[in-house]
């Protein structure tokens, strides 16, 4: 892991890249940023360290698009929600490999990354998504 | 401190017919409204008198247009007067009263237009969807195909599953409001829906179906403003403003506090509530951002209209209708009036400018004294809440 990588969105998408979840910790309250930041929104330090966060997680809540901009249409319907991770943290996602009637609040669901397709103009970042930890 | 001292008091205000406005562009929208606010003024020499303008107008995609401060100010025939646009997504004229407000609090200006306007219809709903989403956050949740109702759905969900809020009860929002748009001659969706009709509506973002979602629309509000002391130089009706607040929250929702209210709507409220002296129980009409009727129950709680957990109750009862113990909406709401984001925050003013001073003719609300308005950006990452009281 390199210290020294900036705390941006970008480097989170480059670990991404790499099969990474990362966020960054803050060296002085210890307060975990997912995504990173340049400046600690609790104390206000710029001293951070990279710590990975555990790919498991639970759904506190989601929907299913049916209405998409002109880049997903293709895929709607799809679902998204927003899921629990360890340390207080959440990030929302796609919901994939599972039919939508079998998704429900608190279920476990396992972030994975989807590193086949990353766009060749900006922005040039991965997705990950998330999936059933226990497939049926 | 203030206690229910006038911040600013309404003078004259204009809104333009709301719906798919054909072949004019938002300048030209805008325009109609301005020409309302001056002909309902005529003590007021605009072109002498006002002094300023501050618009709403939340993208430049929707007509290739930006720099929207000085193109309004020269078509609603202020050319020379200082114009900029204010920008908080769907609270951007929200954004712009108060912008007029801490212009006349500081003494430059005596008199000064607030409004907003924006132009949507003539764009595809994929691309509206698109441009919409830009006022949330791009590296996580549009990067993830996550829309504007989405949001707002995942909100849903969330109330559902934590309170026991039914697709009924959100419903039963959408059938309030469009009984009230069908009696605003300026509503962009003038006619009654029934719940079944409502319930049975296709999905847009589950649990949110087409008629939970406000309404692409095109249209413009305006406001004229002054000093309280010289007001009555202007009209022997004027309505001040006694409440003022306004917060954001983090961009992105997952980061929030909560998924089934939103801060920044909550200090808002406390803001506006403590500056004008009110009470929730205070209020005799106002009008909400239910940009979906999810957001309308939400804001039910929010502003202290019933306990957290409440607000699909307090529609089932029927207390926010026309005829209830507060109604809310009595324009139609986003919902049937129409939701031409950038024009919002002052078209909920300027219903509730009529309402006070008994101007809203079928969908008058009794004896309405203080009214509120509450605004929201984006998924709540801005909120701002006004009062306003008549003499």
């Amino acid at each position: 892991m390199n210290e020294q990588a900036p705390f941006t969105i970008e480097q989170f998408y480059k670990y991404i890249n790499l099969g990474k979840l990362m966020g960054g910790k803050c060296k002085k309250c210890g307060v975990i940023h997912l995504p990173p930041r340049p400046l600690c929104n609790k104390c206000l330090s710029k001293e951070f360290e990279w710590v990975e966060i555990s790919q498991k997680g639970k759904l506190l809540t989601y929907t299913i698009i049916h209405v998409a901009p002109p880049q997903f249409e293709q895929m709607a319907p799809y679902a998204v929600g927003i899921i629990q991770l360890e340390k207080g943290l959440r990030i929302p996602g796609m919901i994939r490999d599972i039919e939508h009637e079998e998704i429900e609040i608190g279920m476990e669901l396992t972030v994975n990354f989807d590193t086949s397709a990353v766009p060749s103009q900006w922005p040039q970042w991965p997705r990950y998504y998330f999936k059933p930890t226990h497939p049926q | 401190m203030l206690k229910g001292k006038p911040l600013v008091s309404i003078v004259s205000a204009g809104l333009s017919k709301f719906g798919k406005l054909e072949g004019l562009y938002a300048r030209e929208i805008f325009a109609q409204a301005a020409k309302e606010a001056f002909d309902r003024c005529p003590n007021l020499d605009p072109k002498k008198e006002i002094q300023a303008l501050f618009v709403g107008h939340m993208g430049e995609s929707y007509e290739h247009q930006g720099h929207t401060g000085s193109t309004v100010a020269d078509w609603a025939g202020l050319l020379h007067i200082p114009a900029i646009r204010t920008e908080a997504a769907c609270a951007s004229s929200a954004a712009a009263l108060r912008a007029g407000i801490f212009a006349v609090l500081s003494g430059l200006f005596d008199v000064v237009m607030v409004g907003g306007v924006e132009k949507m219809t003539h764009r595809t709903t994929s691309e509206v969807t698109e441009f919409l989403a830009m006022a949330s956050d791009f590296p996580f949740e549009q990067w993830h195909g996550i829309t504007f109702p989405g949001l707002f759905a995942l909100m849903a969900t969330a109330h559902m599953h934590k309170y026991g809020t039914t697709e009924e009860q959100l419903a039963m929002v959408a059938v309030k409001n469009h009984h009230n748009g069908s009696l605003n001659p300026k509503a962009h969706m003038q006619k009654e829906v029934t719940l079944e009709k409502a319930l049975s509506s296709r999905f847009i973002a589950w649990p949110l179906k087409l008629y939970d979602c406000s309404l692409i629309t095109d249209g413009a509000s305006c406001l004229i403003i002054t000093k309280p002391e010289i007001a009555k130089k202007y009209t022997d009706l004027p309505i001040h403003i006694i409440g003022s607040g306004q917060a954001s929250d983090s961009i992105g929702m997952y980061e929030r506090e909560s998924l089934t209210s939103l801060t920044a709507a909550k200090i808002s409220a406390k803001q506006a509530y403590e500056m004008a002296g009110v009470k929730p129980e205070g209020i005799d009409v106002a009008e909400v951002h239910d940009c979906f009727t999810i957001a309308e129950i939400i804001a039910y709680e929010d502003l202290g209209f019933c306990k957290p957990g409440e607000g699909g109750q307090l529609i089932e009862r029927g207390e926010t209708k026309l005829d209830g113990r507060l109604p809310v909406n009595t324009s139609g709401g986003l919902k049937s009036k129409g939701h031409p984001v950038g024009a919002t925050g002052t078209a909920q003013a300027y219903e509730i400018y009529l309402q006070l001073t008994e101007q809203a003719d079928r969908r008058q609300v009794k004896d309405a004294k203080i009214g509120l308005a509450h605004n929201v950006g984006g998924s709540g990452a801005t909120a701002a809440v006004h009062i306003f009281r008549r003499e």
